[in-house]
């Protein structure tokens, strides 16, 4: 038969193992190299300030990674991070692009705030779950509810998303100027603030909250559900071509709903420890852009949610650095967001390599030889 | 402002305008990388001759023409334009030589009428738009024409034979004294395609007009064209005058060594209905024209084939039968029981899909091979459904799968987008029909794969025919319909119109009902 002769039979074997092999190192290499490239960019944009580059990333490393106090500040900031960062990536499986993490944050916040009260009198051990299963459920209804409206009205997730999560932040300003003001807060309006008995407290020996370890483990969670169980695989099945999905029966549409809200829950518990943990009750801080860099770092690690991990404390890193960075060098507020401008115009840049760099072909390169 | 009528103004000006032109490639050669797409192909169309292109599909024919208009640079060769050096780089220096191309779909725009679609074709359209001078140009040019198009018609309101005649017209319009046609008619019905080649083939002979028509019908080349080249592998491999070549001879230019295809054997079959539809009525893509669907059925160890030119309701039709078109009155049943194709009943009552262009209906395209014939059956142990995803199952299922289809890959790990376009009917034709099926639905399952896929991918259709299995089987080539069909239904208007035995089975009428003329 032909068709099987043109097959070059010895080299087969010896390629196979390639393929996934360029897939996994291309993967790797083009946000790597997304990264490195707005960081160039950046530093452009330091020197036509008039400012070094090498001072600004020597300050960074050192107020984010430096010394102890600062791991501290990175890990505390890296726990809503990695929660935001899971609420892109998770529904990002089925190819939908949700960017309103931030409502689903603030809701999840106010949510335990206005627990605060009628919970307060209850015993830890059954109030604190509580409050977790509430957040995150206020955050999977609003992030459900972009999946549904995708689902059954055909309104893009996107633009849906971004615009509840401004609705979502003026409900929180409504409720937290209003009916769920507490009357002792009187320069910043707040919530009543949490019992201290129901309040999250630091990792045993570390100078970091629960969030954190919760964080890490929501994300490993992702990763078995995507990667591990029949579920995660109907999920990719329909992000990687919604017809074959539909062709071949799978459950579309709860599917849709189902992954966007449990990235809406990942984002809600994100508002819980934002209280629970950090500020103690519920007020316009919540909103402090967790949930727009959580789409850098989901874009950045490509959706995988072990990847979110590290991409996480980076960037955290540099969000806990952006304070002492400004003084220092005399840079205007707006700096990380210029700079996370920069990656993350970069990392969509990068999408459009993907494929074409035919990393097989030169790891095969000397064995054709 | 325009002072001339525009077939004699600057820009647009007709260089050949009545003229036809001859074009000559000398060993052009073409290479895609490692990849040699075309070897040294040196074809000869004189002016006024009506030369076709034969093929399979990855011939290079292709490949040919773009290097021909400019859209590829050739890597070796030499493109002669009436005997002179072509010296083309790209396809506006193609249209102002007077070369020009009609594209297998239609290149109009829908809502424009057919004078403004010829008017904005033009390469130099002024700023302000005289229309009425226009139009009067316009009627000019159409009086002298062999063949007419109403000018003030909307385009979507042509029928396809007056688009395509729309689109060679506007190739004239444009000055065009060589034109390349590719698959002109695959969109046709075979009386209209008679007529919109007929009047191409008058012009050639007036001498207006030479043609390279790309085509797979052998009829058509017979009927219209005077001389043949054929192409295979990238390689030139044999020209000469349509009078002198059986289809026979052809055939064997573009097989070579390859065996055609003995139709596969159909054994004799009798079985209880399978799939039952009754009194079906549902929305349109466009949601303004009905599908109705009055009465269809298909019996076990029976393929019933469906006819039809493209968009006459046959995507409609399959995705009621894939339950993603919600009907609006009709039953569906499979076995007898009524069947809304979720994934719990397709699995009980081993009903199986093959739609059209698997890459882009049947599989995700990043995803391996292995996860790609996984689909079916992933979360499946026994009756039971499992959790935990079996990631060295699903491999070696793949891997046993791809050698007994055949499946050509480096691996099982590769995109299934990586594959040639028979490979991904192959996997995807692994995936639904292995184990028991009672009921196959399939799509224009071989278009666009070359003879030896297609021979391939049909014997496994009989075969299943053979062992039980009902199938319905939609497609737009009438050929395949005949040669599998055990009764055939044509398609018209969202309607079931005409219903027939293959035995008696006459192409002019099917055709007919196909075009809504009978």
């Amino acid at each position: 038969m032909s068709v099987a002769g043109d097959l070059p039979k010895a080299g087969a074997p010896s390629r196979a193992w390639v393929i996934p092999l360029a897939a996994r190192i291309e993967g790797l290499l083009l946000p790597v190299a997304a990264l490195l490239a707005g960081f160039a960019a950046f530093a452009l944009f330091l020197l036509l300030l008039g400012k070094s580059p090498v001072d600004f990333f020597a300050l960074v490393y050192k107020a984010g990674f430096g010394t102890a106090f600062s791991w501290s500040n990175t890990l505390s900031r890296a726990a809503p991070l990695l929660l935001a960062a899971l609420c892109v990536a998770v529904p990002a499986r089925l190819g939908l692009v949700v960017i309103g993490g931030e409502g689903a944050i603030v809701l999840g916040g106010v949510m335990v705030g206005g627990l605060a009260l009628p919970l307060s009198g209850w015993p830890p051990l059954i109030a604190m779950p509580l409050l977790a299963c509430m957040a995150a459920l206020a955050g999977a209804v609003w992030i459900g509810a972009v999946g549904a409206l995708r689902q059954w009205r055909g309104v893009n997730e996107t633009i849906a998303s971004l615009l509840m999560a401004y609705i979502a932040i003026a409900l929180m300003n409504h409720m937290v100027e209003g009916p769920l003001r507490d009357p002792a807060s009187l320069n910043k309006p707040s919530t009543a603030p949490l019992a201290e008995a129901l309040r999250v407290g630091d990792l045993p020996g570390w100078n970091v909250h629960w969030g954190l370890a919760v964080a890490v483990l929501a994300c490993i969670f992702a990763w078995v559900l995507i990667d591990r169980t029949t579920i995660g695989f109907a999920a990719r099945i329909a992000g990687g071509n919604i017809r074959a999905a539909q062709v071949q029966g799978l459950p579309v549409g709860k599917l849709v709903i189902g992954f966007t809200a449990l990235g809406g829950a990942f984002a809600g518990l994100a508002g819980y420890f934002e209280v629970s943990a950090v500020h103690g009750s519920a007020n316009a801080s919540l909103a402090s852009g967790y949930g727009y860099t959580g789409i850098l770092i989901a874009f950045l690690a490509r959706h995988n949610p072990l990847a979110i991990i590290p991409v996480a404390l980076l960037l955290a890193g540099f969000e806990a650095s952006s304070g002492l960075v400004q003084r220092r060098m005399d840079l205007p507020d707006a700096t990380m967001t210029v700079l996370q401008g920069f990656v993350f115009v970069a990392i969509l840049a990068s999408e459009t390599f993907t494929g074409r760099l035919n990393l097989a072909a030169l790891l095969t390169k000397g064995e054709q030889r | 402002m325009r002072d001339a009528a525009p077939l004699d103004a600057p820009g647009t000006a007709a260089p050949h305008r009545g003229r036809a032109i001859g074009i000559e490639t000398v060993g052009m050669t073409m290479r895609f990388g490692a990849f040699t797409a075309l070897d040294d192909v040196s074809i000869e169309v004189k002016p006024g001759s009506f030369h076709a292109l034969l093929g399979e599909n990855g011939a290079g024919k292709s490949t040919l023409v773009k290097c021909i208009m400019g859209f590829y640079h050739a890597s070796a060769g030499n493109l002669l334009v009436d005997g002179f050096d072509g010296d083309i780089g790209d396809p506006r220096d193609a249209h102002a030589k007077g070369l020009g191309m009609v594209y297998q779909h239609f290149t109009l725009v829908p809502a424009l009428t057919a004078a403004e679609n010829l008017v904005i074709s033009r390469a130099d359209v002024p700023a302000i738009v005289n229309w009425d001078r226009e139009l009067a140009d316009l009627t000019a040019f159409m009086e002298a024409m062999p063949f007419k198009v109403p000018l003030t018609e909307p385009v979507h309101r042509l029928a396809a034979g007056e688009k395509q005649k729309l689109e060679i017209l506007k190739q004239l319009y444009l000055g065009r004294g060589f034109l390349i046609l590719d698959e002109p008619t695959s969109v046709l019905t075979p009386d209209e395609a008679d007529e919109v080649l007929g009047h191409v083939r008058k012009l050639c002979e007036a001498g207006d007009l030479s043609v390279l028509m790309i085509t797979h019908k052998f009829r058509e080349v017979t009927a219209f064209a005077d001389e043949v080249s054929v192409l295979r592998r990238g390689k030139h491999v044999g020209s000469g005058r349509v009078a002198d070549l059986s289809h026979a001879d052809m055939a064997a230019m573009m097989m070579g060594d390859a065996k055609p295809a003995a139709p596969a054997p159909r054994a004799a079959t009798e079985g209880a209905t399978v799939l039952d539809l009754s009194g079906i009525r549902a929305r349109d893509r466009s949601g303004l024209k009905e599908i109705a669907i009055d009465a269809l059925s298909v019996r076990a160890g029976e393929i019933v084939g469906i006819a039809g030119i493209s968009g006459n309701g046959q995507m409609e039709l399959m995705e009621i039968l894939t339950g993603q078109r919600p009907m609006t009155r009709g039953s569906m049943q499979v076995n007898g029981a009524p069947y809304r194709a979720s994934r719990a009943q397709s699995r009980r009552l081993k009903v199986r899909y093959l739609p059209e262009e698997p890459l882009h209906n049947a599989c995700a395209p990043r995803m391996s091979v292995a996860e790609n014939i996984a689909f079916r059956s992933f979360e499946a142990r026994g009756d039971d459904t499992r959790l935990w995803l079996a990631n060295g199952e699903m491999r070696r299922r793949a891997d046993h799968l791809v050698a007994d289809y055949k499946v050509k890959t480096t691996s099982v790990d590769s995109p299934i987008a990586a594959l040639s376009g028979g490979n991904v009917q192959r996997a995807v034709l692994a995936r639904e029909l292995d184990g028991e099926v009672d009921l196959l639905i399939i799509s224009n399952p071989c278009f666009g794969l070359d003879f030896t896929a297609v021979a391939e991918i049909r014997a496994r259709i009989m075969s299943a025919r053979n062992t039980g299995t009902a199938v319905l089987l939609m497609s737009e080539d009438l050929d395949e319909i005949l040669e599998l069909s055990d009764r055939v239904c044509v398609m018209s208007e969202g309607a079931l119109v005409y219903e027939c035995s293959a035995a008696e089975a006459d192409i002019a009428t099917i055709g007919q009902h196909m075009g809504g003329h009978a």
